[in-house]
């Protein structure tokens, strides 16, 4: 269980568009793979040889078992030992990760995951942002929520493609289900992905999803101190978009003690003031996108 | 954060590991948690035993190995000791600090039978 949030698991019982990843492809994604092992224990008393066939469940994936770096047998323990392994445990999501990268570098995909607290307005942004750029790419979104297709919804009505995937209990999206939206989602060449992520200041920031870049958003109407409490997220983006900017005139938010909050965590975190409602500052949003967005174009066709 | 999901990926590189060497028991997992990372150990040990129910890791101790934190002060150009994931160097008090060590989150050894 999550210590933080009281989530239980963000790694099973996910949903994308309301139905499981098995139910979605038609097929089960449980694969056996027999392994035929023979075993020459010299150590023991007893020599065995014997074959054992056991199957483990994959994602799609393939991935490669490392070998052990070396089984010590302790004499006098008789069959007990120690087996060095040294493996790291976020493998797993990263190894995912790595091949959503590679998928959206083949497309010249720019993918954007978006992280911020609910509430700090990701959705309306997102809206505003798809209106006002998709002349110009092919826009798809991920929408991660624990519950609900409501923001799934929000994005359709703008004409552009969108994947809900519903984490259940789970507080952040994990890089495998990422890649299982991408199945569904087949990016055009050259777009833009949204993925906003389920709405934690906490939990997200552990889990590299494939994206190019992290953007967090934080809205005036949450602390200034949000940085200092909540650094891991504000350490781990590229941009801070501090959102609601409308409704400065009405708060006691100083916006450059934030900022420096944030820097102070991140040096390297570029910063935006913007609002969604109004649209304020959200051109130089759009011309960060659109400069990243070329560099993976070019990447991709210098490939090709 | 996430103990219940970080578990799962415990136990299931535990048992494969396991697997891989013959092994019908596991009876020990020992971690790597750095100190200014985002793994609670208690947290983990409160997920693992329900987590590992079922498997060949069933039973088997969590010994959690803390690793201190440490970090490069740009300004001292030395090493200097961490507490805190983004603190000031103890020394000059400065926060030019990048962190080189106490992120760690690994399976290092299993004991098994």
């Amino acid at each position: 269980m999550c210590k933080d949030c009281g989530c239980g698991s963000g790694g099973t019982g996910y949903r994308i568009n309301g139905r499981t990843p098995a139910e979605l492809h038609g097929h089960s994604h449980d694969h056996d793979h027999p392994h035929d092992h023979d075993h020459d224990h010299g150590h023991h008393h007893h020599d065995h040889d014997h074959p054992h066939d056991h199957s483990h469940d994959h994602g799609a994936h393939d991935h490669a078992h490392s070998a052990p770096l070396g089984a010590v047998h302790q004499p006098g323990l008789d069959s007990e030992r120690v087996i060095r392994i040294e493996r790291d445990i976020l493998a797993r999501n990263n190894d995912a990760a790595r091949q959503n990268r590679v998928r959206l570098a083949a497309t010249g995909t720019l993918a954007l995951n978006l992280m911020s607290s609910p509430g700090s307005g990701k959705t309306t942004l997102l809206v505003r942002t798809i209106e006002d750029l998709k002349a110009k790419f092919p826009i798809a979104v991920i929408e991660g929520d624990q519950q609900t297709d409501n923001d799934a919804e929000r994005i359709r009505a703008t004409g552009a493609r969108a994947v809900q995937i519903n984490t259940g209990k789970g507080c952040h999206l994990e890089a495998g289900m990422v890649g299982a939206a991408l199945d569904d989602i087949k990016a055009e060449p050259g777009g833009l992905l949204f993925i906003e992520n389920v709405g934690n200041l906490v939990c997200p920031a552990g889990f590299d999803l494939g994206e190019a870049h992290k953007v967090v958003v934080l809205s005036v109407t949450e602390g200034e101190d949000k940085p200092q409490k909540y650094p891991d997220m504000f350490a781990v983006a590229d941009l801070l978009l501090l959102n609601k900017a409308d409704l400065l005139p009405h708060l006691r938010f100083d916006v450059g003690k934030c900022l420096a909050a944030a820097l102070r965590v991140n040096p390297h975190l570029q910063t935006l003031v913007v609002s969604a409602e109004t649209g304020e500052g959200m051109a130089a949003f759009y011309a960060w996108i659109e400069a990243r967005a070329s560099l993976s174009r070019a990447a991709a066709v210098a490939r090709a | 954060m996430h103990e219940m999901s970080l578990c799962e990926a415990v136990v299931e590189i535990a048992v494969e590991e396991a697997r891989k060497n013959g092994a019908t028991r596991i009876r020990a997992v020992v971690l790597e948690v750095g100190a200014l990372g985002h793994v609670d150990p208690d947290a983990l040990a409160f997920c693992f035993s329900a987590v590992s129910h079922g498997t060949l890791a069933e039973n088997a101790r969590l010994v959690v190995e803390r690793v201190a934190g440490s970090g490069w002060c740009l300004d001292c150009a030395k090493t200097v000791p961490m507490t805190e994931r983004f603190g000031a160097c103890p020394d000059c008090g400065h926060r030019h600090v990048q962190m080189t060590q106490g992120d760690e989150f690994k399976l290092r050894e299993l004991e098994v039978e």
